[in-house]
């Protein structure tokens, strides 16, 4: 089983993000992890059987805590759960936010994975984006992982970006290489309903925004009608293609869609996910998938705040009991995210029934369409098929 | 009920232009008579059916009969019949009309006369109907009922000035119109005992009695057991019920005699055995000759319906069959589109009769259609001398074979006030119209007359004459003939080939702008795919047009939070229903929506 942790709070919300993530004063941040341990008790009462084999505290901002949170947590979470010796255990963190103190603490803690979200080498980049950190406090941080002992370092990167050129893609690239993160997620990204971006780069405005851009005439509009346009898609794919080839020269290899590992570094964590592992979620708005059964925590602040653990299950919200049918789906549309693909033996040794008969109409029309590569017992998608793979996993939902 | 004083029988209806309030003063009148009480009145008690109060017009001819007491003590029988307020059912009109023995004429007091009051006094003269005028909407503070009365004397040369001057709305002088019904529409004439010659005005299809049939005696008598015909259509069957029109009820009774009006039934199973218009008589005692003005209802517009989902053929089938019962004026019969698969080509009245059908279709018997582009009939003259009616555009035969091609032209009166004068008769010049003349009513407004294309006023003129007259402008228009002229057939090709679907017939003057806007628009409404895709129009294999949808490069959901799986498949479930709404032409998803996309070529 895996154990995801969430830390909602965050410096800033940046511009893109439509995670459930918020700025909240640091005196807010006590009673949410007293809550947090609450609930780490409260359910760890129904896997005493269980063996974890991976822990991942993300956000939000994690590193945000100071690290006697941290420390506290990691106790419970050692006192309450079977985590194997050699399991994953992951944190992110906010270059901007990282402490020699925190990362000892981290160290400490048993955490032997940092996930850095980094994002861009570029500082203009990153202003647009409204993250709070540089490159140069990057620098900092990354070396000062290294030096208390961190040897699994992950870097999150991002193509895409307003203003982002194909050659400012390569830099950030060159440079993160250069610095030898055993792992490398690089996302295209992508405008999210709700955010001040799609306010910016929505279909509504676009348009507007991009022509007050070019005629420099943007006092008195809102702030964001400051911000550069989005990459052509041509230039977008160009990135996105680039990425692959160069990361491979580097001797990274793209494992999942958007993930890219030194050989033996891949996420094990993130591989669950795609793969129908168990995991619980813990803290606010956390998903679990257990049993077959999917529910998430309350994503309402003030609730989750007010729950009483010792009643069983207090906060479990959308409950949803997979049918076989769903199990398939998700088995094919989550499996085919990872560059091996899903197998119709393994298929059949899951739900006793044949992937080719069951899926026959949809794998015959994205094969001739060239969207995915069949060798048996493999089906992957092609490259045509990762960068549309919303059109094709959706193929692979039953009526 | 025996022998009823022919004397004390008023039959008559109420005309008016749309929204002047023809329907409200139905309601009062039966209101004020005192057959239902007002806890009983739903607003609007003629229009029966959903849409009709939706859309606050009549659609199919609905009947009253009532009693009203009246000033000099004597009890009198008044027949309301209401009669339909659009263009399109010009003949339900005119049949409801020929019922009658006079009409109230509804004037708004803040409007005055529009182009359909025109047309329905016409109409109604033609009948010999006696037809007094009541200015209503007296409550509203812009009327001005004495210009409105001057305008009546003027315009149509009827004496105005003692008019009822009332507001339905509130009710206000609404007795005075009962007691001008009882002194200004003179009572029916007829002879009971001699041969019956009933005239059919509406039919309504009821599941137990079959075919009620609405008419009014005009000689002779009916009743329980007498044998009929039809004498256009030569059906044949015996009488099982007589009656009369409650409000919203049938009401048995055991005859019907002349200058009555009523229904009966007869165990007949279809409608179009009843025809409107038709003249019944008795099989016995056949009168001589049926009653003037009898004509077979054409269909003026055609279009494809194709059920969205194709499994659904035999539901649209027996939807159709079903209000056919009720609408004879409704025509289908299968064909099959490359595009669409099976369907049906159907024949209507007007567009408006078109919408209607295809929002019952999809709203009584849910039903999610796909609509081809409307079509009017068109003459095509073949070399060797054949002719077709040409109802689906896919069928028109190969260029070469053409001699020419003639399409249909209707007389327009439109009635507009002088300072949008200019603008709609350009508006007339866009749409190929062919200047008749132009009577100023009084100063400020002028009747305008122009020969139209009925294909360059199907679609939107309608919407278009509204909004270049800020809506000051009104319309009403008559089926003149057929006239010779440059027709063409615009084929589009999407992804390179044609879509039968798509294909409509175009005067040659306007079909480069008009496959050129039909691209555009379908550039619009079909989604990127994987592949870029050309869209064309052509003429004859010529492409004069093209439009490319470009080819989709991302379409990634990158980041999957937390192992939030849920969420990433609402997206994939989304993606794929919105799939279900395509229709497959070669590798090409077509949304059903951009095969009505046609129609909405001039919104911009």
């Amino acid at each position: 089983m895996e154990l995801y942790i969430h830390i909602p709070f965050c410096a800033h919300k940046c511009g893109y993000c439509d995670f459930l993530s918020f700025a909240a004063p640091e005196r807010s941040y006590r009673g949410y992890v007293d809550k947090l341990i609450e609930e780490i008790y409260g359910q760890s009462k129904y896997f005493r059987g269980n063996h974890v084999t991976t822990v991942f505290v993300g956000g939000g901002t994690p590193s945000m805590l100071p690290s006697e949170m941290v420390e506290e947590l990691f106790a419970v979470l050692y006192e309450c759960f079977a985590i194997d010796f050699d399991a994953e255990i992951t944190i992110e963190a906010n270059p901007g936010t990282l402490t020699m103190d925190k990362l000892e603490t981290y160290r400490q803690s048993g955490i032997n994975r940092l996930s850095l979200g980094l994002q861009s080498t570029d500082d203009q980049e990153l202003k647009t984006l409204g993250r709070i950190h540089t490159f140069e406090g990057f620098l900092k941080s990354y070396q000062r992982a290294r030096q208390v002992g961190f040897a699994n370092i992950n870097v999150d990167l991002m193509s895409a970006l307003p203003g982002q050129t194909v050659h400012s893609w390569k830099n950030t690239l060159r440079k993160v290489t250069m610095l030898k993160p055993e792992h490398i997620s690089a996302y295209s990204l992508m405008i999210e309903e709700g955010t001040p971006f799609y306010e910016r780069y929505g279909p509504a405005n676009v348009r507007r925004y991009d022509r007050l851009w070019a005629k420099n005439k943007t006092e008195g509009g809102p702030q964001w009608a400051a911000w550069p346009p989005l990459p052509t898609e041509d230039e977008d794919r160009e990135m996105y293609h680039l990425t692959k080839e160069f990361l491979a020269a580097q001797g990274y290899n793209r494992y999942e869609i958007s993930n890219y590992a030194k050989a033996g570094s891949e996420c094990l964590h993130n591989i669950g996910y795609w793969t129908g592992v168990d995991y619980l979620g813990l803290g606010l708005g956390a998903s679990s998938y257990i049993d077959g059964c999917r529910y998430c925590n309350t994503p309402d602040l003030r609730e989750y705040l007010s729950l009483d653990w010792k009643r069983p299950r207090a906060a479990v919200r959308n409950v949803q009991e997979l049918t076989l049918e769903e199990k398939m789906e998700e088995f094919m549309f989550l499996g085919l995210r990872m560059a091996r693909g899903v197998s119709g033996s393994e298929f059949l040794g899951r739900f006793g029934r044949n992937m080719w008969n069951i899926y026959e109409a949809p794998l015959k029309k994205l094969k001739a369409q060239g969207l995915i590569e069949v060798e048996a017992p493999w089906v992957r998608l092609s490259q045509l098929g990762i960068d549309v793979s919303n059109q094709v996993l959706s193929e692979f939902l039953l009526d | 009920m025996a022998a009823i004083d022919q004397s004390k029988i008023r039959n008559f209806c109420i005309i008016a232009h749309i929204d002047h309030g023809k329907s409200t003063l139905a309601d009062r009148i039966i209101e004020k008579t005192g057959l239902l009480t007002s806890r009983e009145m739903q607003s609007q008690v003629l229009d029966n059916m959903e849409l009709e109060r939706e859309r606050g017009i009549t659609i199919k001819a609905q009947t009253v009969r009532i009693i009203y007491q009246a000033k000099d003590g004597q009890e009198y029988i008044f027949n309301l019949i209401d009669t339909p307020g659009h263009v399109d059912f010009n003949y339900e009109v005119s049949r409801s009309l020929a019922a009658c023995d006079g009409a109230v004429l509804v004037v708004d007091a803040a409007q005055g006369i529009e182009a359909q009051t025109l047309a329905n006094v016409y109409l109604a003269l033609d009948h010999d109907l006696d037809v007094f005028p009541v200015i209503n909407k007296i409550d509203l503070p812009s009327a001005d009922p004495d210009r409105v009365a001057n305008e009546i004397e003027d315009v149509i040369g009827i004496e105005a000035h003692d008019a009822p001057r009332i507001s339905a709305k509130t009710g206000q002088n609404v007795e005075e119109v009962l007691e001008a019904i009882v002194h200004r529409i003179p009572a029916p004439g007829g002879n009971p005992e001699a041969p019956l010659q009933a005239l059919i005005f509406d039919s309504v299809y009821d599941s137990y009695k079959g075919v009620i049939v609405f008419c009014r005696i005009m000689e002779g008598t009916v009743k329980k057991g007498t044998l009929i015909r039809m004498m256009a259509t030569g059906a044949e069957e015996e009488v099982v019920e007589v009656g009369y029109f409650g409000a919203g009820r049938f009401i048995p009774c055991e005859s019907l005699s002349a200058g009555m009006v009523g229904y009966l039934t007869a165990s007949i199973k279809n409608v179009k055995d009843t025809r409107v218009g038709d003249t019944i008589t008795d099989v016995a005692h056949p009168c001589e000759r049926p009653l003037p003005g009898y004509k077979k209802v054409t269909s003026m517009v055609y279009c494809g319906l194709y059920p969205a989902d194709g499994a659904r053929y035999n539901d649209l089938r027996e939807a159709l069959e079903k209000l056919q019962l009720n609408d004879a004026s409704l025509f289908y019969e299968p064909e099959t589109s490359v595009a669409l698969g099976f369907g049906f080509r159907c024949g209507f009245l007007g567009l408006l009769h078109l919408e209607i059908i295809e929002e019952r279709l999809e709203r009584e018997y849910n039903l999610d259609l796909v609509t081809t582009a409307p079509s009017v009939v068109y003459r095509v003259y073949k070399k060797n001398g054949e002719v077709i009616e040409l109802t689906n555009p896919t069928n028109l035969p190969d260029p070469t074979e053409i001699d020419y091609m003639e399409e249909p032209v209707v007389s327009a009166e439109i009635m507009v006030t002088t300072e949008f004068v200019g603008a709609i008769m350009t508006l007339c010049q866009e749409r190929r119209g062919v200047y008749k003349g132009m009577e100023y009513m009084e100063e400020t407004r002028a009747l305008l007359k122009y020969d139209l294309p009925l294909n360059e006023i199907i679609y939107d003129f309608f919407d278009a004459l509204k909004s270049r007259s800020r809506g000051y402008a009104s319309f009403d228009y008559d089926l003149k003939g057929y006239e010779r002229a440059e027709l063409v057939k615009l084929d589009i090709l999407v992804n390179r080939e044609e879509v039968d679907a798509l294909s409509f017939i175009v005067h040659a003057a306007s079909a480069y702008e008009r496959g050129r806007k039909m691209c555009e628009k379908l550039k619009g409404e079909i989604p990127r795919h994987l592949f870029e895709i050309p869209i064309q129009a052509a003429i004859g294999g010529k492409i004069i047009a093209r439009e490319t949808v470009k080819a989709v490069r991302k379409d990634v959901l990158a980041k999957c939070y937390g192992g939030d799986i849920t969420r990433k498949k609402k997206l994939l479930e989304k993606q794929k229903e919105g799939k279900k709404r395509m229709r497959q032409i070669g590798n090409v998803e077509i949304p059903q929506k951009a095969f009505m996309s046609v129609l909405k070529l001039d919104d911009e």
